[in-house]
């Protein structure tokens, strides 16, 4: 559970962590239930209206002027955003 | 005068068009609305500060002979999971506080286009997971039948608007039921499009492979009407479908004749036996297939062997694209930023962002979703429950050889109390049971009401379901069942809602 | 940063068999990005754009935004699949790779993953000496870069030791081919060179292609080079480290042969190889440890929801494959035997990176000899001297029109440098430097017989020898009269007059 709230980067409190992996069996439940017909000779289907080769042309369109692209910026400094060093000190 | 905010979009148009109401008193008396009555319904998160000039606009262009759109200068509500340029779009998440949208989604900006007058943004289930609304970070939203319950959900806020009379037409988006369960509980009408059928680019995505927009009324008509504009190709969105769609107000006001349900084949899902649901809600239920039947229709009970495997193939494919659609909320370029205390990293500061932003049902989807698709799982779990999709669609096509259209009960119970279901998981997720077959396999879906439960006199909707791209037969079926309900009742369901300003309120 | 123990390389050879894998990443030059309409930086058009102004809101991950794919990124990647020999998958299609890092705006790279564009390939790989190394190739797959991180505070540059860091997305979506080769072996000794002419080898396809810019110092082009040494005589491969971050091809060369010497020294010693990424330190010619691959590396993959699968059409593939330039080994077996080098005069052409310099001065009219001799002497001369690329300085028409003034007599070689430094410095076509400083040949005969018979005149004792048959004898008069015509004279004209008027 520790593992997956650093993979999902959601710091987690013991008593979430509690919670949380009581209900990681509602997950195991659904995949039994789904096993019951999901059989290899089934296809998968990722997407409900199957179509292909959607693609656009090679033209600018749409583009964000800087201000728009900083307009909602926690920090931001020289028309960039800003972060809280990536290494800690021990790194 | 009329009330304005009683008269459907269609005649508030029609009154636009003739000159007989300005869009400024037109969208003024819906204000007024809100400011009467939202203090207790809680629909809206936002109320647009700009919304008489934009009316003023379209009166002045009127008035100048151009040209306008055929719901020129109607107001509307719009799903707060749309993002706006001119007013804050949070998804109903903390993490998304007073954030600006440097673009607008393309439902918004069709209906900006044609004159459509956005009022506010409407509450709902952050990230629009849940059912009730009640997982709001800003507060739920009350069901205006009744206000200790709730209005449906993720869309309880554009449901409770049209059914308070707070907005004429809403804006919704429905990923397992989110625009059909709320008109259910709510007595209003709602349409969950064909997936590709209507733009997704702009709408904050819960689950991709099974959101869509729609529109929120509290008539058939209505909805065809609003399909119409913000229906259609939109090349921003890869899924979009490039079909050439017919009209579906022209579609409503054809079933509005009746002459629609004769002959018509109406299949009713064996495996969704009365033992699921709330009795008042069979009987409805039963109630507007008889009336059907006496018109013409033909009740065929088709089989749907895989739609009970939905709800489980529903929970591991949702959760898993949720987790990757929600991890771009990191604090880095826009959104809640929660500096822990010391020197924290970028990773420390992104996970008590995240941890103090996202509300509980969110993080447990995220936590859920993440696990599906970790290392190893990935075929057993998203790959499965993908396998069910074919299953279903497969159900859908043996059905659909049989019969024109597919009637459920739209949801398995009546509104239930604010808090009653908040710490069941569980039992909050089988409340989409009858919706989310029709998002795994991409078909349409339409809700309106079918009458009252005897039990405890809260509306009921009946869903019909069509083949994928026949969203028309939905609207001509609808509004033809709309029409005879409507003449039984002798008046729209929500005449008998309370009105909310005369001190009945608690 | 303690220093690693090294073994010498020989020795290492020796004792482990090395064993490589290279990652390239290359950027296209389409003129928007791979999901979104915004410019491309990687586009020579809209380099050196200003941080954050190149993007679209599915660049920066912004709420609602939806991808769609790039056409001609599409063509371009198929272009360079079968370049590389490979095989169009006949549908493949896109998957999200989910982690966190802040230059990747949604959290995610779209990626390839199960079922990339192209697969099983191969290339061939010339090596400085000539030898022909085929290199297998696994997959080539469509991406997308992540934006570009500038750490600050601490040590400039340094990740380690930053205080915060600044964020700039307009690398954000730039359309990337990823090559992956299959395990290479054999190479030996030449471990270091393969790996140069390998990222040399791929920079000529995609430029032969257009579909990159190529410029490694831009990171147009990105290797990351697998090494793994395994002890002569063992089957199983040893454990590998990946080298990121290298951006030149003398990089490359000297990262594979630093790693092929630490990681012998580790296991001579009877230590382990970690398996980790290490990053290749331009300044101090070694590699540092990076992240060891972790359960962090649980990418979490599943295919794109948002976007479709890709399926190409034979048409369209047979339509690229007809459209593909000669493979750049094949096109240097050609102009070999074409130009009739020996293979020392070839392979100097080639490792001088002036191919395309000198079949294009033949092509604009001149002979290979000439062509070869002008631009690996005295315009490479130059371009040394200067610190530039030779093909900067000069025109291969430009070299041409110099070599067939000196053809047509009315350039000496000496006279032909001066002209070329007049082109170099900008002063016209070689026709107009001869004009503009007058440098031309003296071909009047009138003038040269005065000069001739003032000489004759003035050496008398040459003269008589000349008449007694010392022929050899006429070089002090011809001396004479270059050096009063101060060089602009055809010395061989020269010399049939002075034996003309001596013989009088
Ligand atoms: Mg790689
Ligand atoms: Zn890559």
């Amino acid at each position: 559970m520790r593992h997956l709230g650093v993979l999902a980067r959601i710091q987690l409190s013991d008593e979430e962590v509690q919670r949380l992996t009581g209900q990681l069996d509602a997950i195991v439940d659904n995949i039994a239930k789904v096993s019951e017909v999901a059989t290899p000779d089934v296809a998968a289907t990722s997407h409900p209206i199957p179509l292909q080769n959607v693609f656009r042309p090679d033209a600018v369109g749409d583009t964000l002027t800087r201000e728009q692209a900083l307009q909602n910026a926690p920090d931001q400094a020289d028309g960039r955003f800003r972060v809280t060093a990536i290494l800690g000190e021990e790194q | 005068m009329t009330d304005l905010t009683r008269l459907s979009a269609a005649d508030l148009a029609a009154a636009l068009t003739a000159k007989e109401v300005s869009s400024v008193e037109a969208t003024q008396a819906h204000l007024d609305r809100i400011a009467a009555v939202d203090g207790d319904v809680h629909a809206y998160l936002h109320v647009s500060d700009h919304a008489l000039d934009v009316a003023a606009d379209i009166d002045r262009r009127r008035a100048a002979g151009e040209e306008l759109g055929e719901l020129a200068g109607v107001p509307l509500a719009v799903k707060d999971v749309l993002v706006t340029t001119d007013m804050p779009s949070t998804s109903g998440s903390r993490i998304l506080e007073g954030y600006m949208s440097p673009y607008d989604a393309t439902v918004v900006a069709r209906s900006r286009a044609v004159g459509l007058v956005p009022l506010g943004k409407t509450n709902m289930d952050e990230f629009a997971m849940g059912s009730s609304t009640e997982f709001s970070a800003y507060g739920p939203t009350r069901n205006p039948w009744d206000l200790d319950r709730i209005p449906g959900g993720s869309g309880g806020g554009s449901a409770a608007a049209v059914a308070a009379f707070e907005a004429p037409l809403a804006l919704g988006s429905d990923t397992g039921g989110s625009i059909r369960q709320p008109a259910h509980v709510t007595g209003t009408v709602g349409v969950k499009p064909t997936y590709g059928g209507v733009s997704r680019y702009g709408a904050i995505a819960l689950a991709s492979s099974l959101d869509q927009v729609g529109p929120v009324t509290r008539t058939v008509l209505d909805a065809g009407l609003l399909h119409d504009v913000i229906g259609g190709h939109d090349p921003h969105d890869s899924t979009s479908l490039s079909d050439a769609w017919p009209s579906f107000a022209a579609a409503a006001r054809e079933g509005a004749t009746g002459q629609v349900l004769k002959g018509l084949k109406v299949g009713v899902v064996r495996e969704l036996d009365d033992s699921g649901f709330q009795k008042g809600v069979s009987a409805s239920f039963r109630e507007a297939l008889a009336a059907m039947e006496a018109q013409g229709a033909e009740i065929v009970e088709i089989s749907a062997p895989h739609f009970e495997y939905g709800v489980a193939a529903y929970y591991l494919i949702l959760p898993a694209e949720a987790s990757s659609n929600l991890a771009k909320f990191d604090s880095v370029r826009f959104g809640l930023r929660v500096t822990p205390q010391g020197t924290p990293t970028v990773e420390n500061v992104m996970a008590a962002t995240r941890d103090a932003g996202f509300g509980p049902e969110v993080k447990r989807r995220i936590i859920l979703g993440t696990y599906a698709l970790s290392a190893g799982y990935y075929d057993a779990y998203y790959g499965s429950a993908q396998k069910v999709r074919t299953l279903i669609q497969q159900d859908f096509d043996a059905a659909f050889a049989e019969v024109d259209v597919i009637a459920t009960p739209s949801a398995p119970t009546t509104a239930f109390r604010l808090g009653e279901k908040i710490d069941d998981p569980l039992q909050m997720y089988l409340n989409d049971v009858t919706t989310i077959p029709a998002n795994l396999a991409g078909v349409p879906g339409i809700s309106i009401p079918s009458g009252l439960a005897e039990e405890d006199g809260l509306p009921v909707g009946i869903q019909f379901l069509a083949p994928a791209r026949e969203d028309a037969r939905l609207y001509r079926v609808g509004a033809a069942v709309e029409a005879l309900l409507v003449d039984q009742w002798g008046g729209p369901l929500l005449d008998r809602a309370p009105s909310l300003t005369n001190g009945a309120t608690r | 940063m303690a220093k690693d123990a090294l073994m010498d390389f020989d020795e290492a050879l020796e004792l482990f068999e090395p064993v490589l894998g290279f990652e390239v990443h290359v950027e296209l030059n389409t003129a928007t990005k791979m999901f979104s309409a915004a410019p491309n930086p990687a586009n020579e058009a809209n380099h050196g754009a200003e941080p954050n102004t190149l993007v679209a809101p599915v660049d920066m991950g912004l709420p609602g935004a939806l991808p769609v794919v790039n056409a001609e990124a599409i063509r371009s990647s198929i272009s360079l699949g079968l370049a590389l020999g490979c095989s169009i998958a006949p549908s493949s299609r896109f998957a999200r790779k989910n982690y966190f890092y802040p230059d990747l705006g949604k959290n995610y790279q779209i990626s390839q993953y199960d079922e990339p564009i192209a697969f099983e390939g191969s290339v061939e790989v010339e090596l400085e000496d000539g030898t022909i190394v085929t290199v297998p190739i696994e997959r080539a797959h469509m991406e997308e870069d992540a934006g570009k991180l500038t750490h600050m505070g601490g040590a400039t540059g340094r990740i380690q030791g930053a205080e915060y860091s600044l964020v700039d997305y307009n690398r954000a979506g730039v359309p990337l081919v990823e090559i992956v080769t299959k395990p290479i072996f054999g190479a030996e000794h030449s471990a270091p060179a393969l790996a140069k002419a390998y990222v040399a080898t791929i920079r000529d396809i995609v430029r032969a292609l257009g579909i990159s810019e190529a410029r490694l110092e831009r990171g147009n082009l990105r290797c990351d080079a697998n090494v793994s040494l395994r002890p002569r005589g063992q089957e199983r491969l040893g454990t590998r480290t990946e080298t990121k971050n290298v951006n030149s091809m003398r990089s490359v060369e000297r990262a594979v042969r630093y790693e092929i010497q630490r990681q012998a020294a580790i296991l001579a010693a009877g230590g382990t190889i970690t398996q980790e990424t290490r990053h290749w330190h331009e300044d101090t010619g070694r590699t540092s440890p990076g992240r060891p691959k972790s359960d962090a590396d649980d990418y979490r993959y599943f295919p794109e929801p948002d976007l479709l699968p890709v399926v190409p059409a034979p048409e369209l593939i047979e339509e690229l494959r007809a459209a593909l330039p000669e493979p750049p080994a094949a096109r240097r077996r050609r102009l070999k035997a074409d130009w009739g080098f020996a293979d020392i005069d070839f392979q100097g052409v080639v490792n001088a990176g002036l191919l395309d310099e000198v079949e294009a001065t033949v092509a604009a009219g001149a002979s290979p000899a000439a062509a070869r001799k002008w631009w690996m002497s005295e315009i490479s001369r130059i371009a040394n001297a200067e610190e530039r690329e030779p093909a900067e300085l000069v025109s291969p028409e430009n070299v041409a029109a110099l070599q067939q003034l000196v053809d047509a007599g009315t350039l000496t070689d000496k006279l032909a440098r001066q002209v070329l430094e007049g082109v170099i410095a900008g002063e016209g076509t070689p026709q107009q430097v001869v004009d503009a400083r007058g440098l031309a040949v003296v071909s009047d005969d009138g003038a040269l017989i005065a000069a001739i018979d003032d000489a004759l005149a003035a050496q008398p004792d040459v003269l008589a020898k000349i008449r007694d048959g010392k022929v050899q004898a006429a070089g002090a008069v011809i001396g004479a009269v270059m050096k009063a015509m101060r060089g602009q004279a055809d010395a061989a004209r020269v010399r049939e007059l002075v034996l003309e008027r001596a013989a009088q």
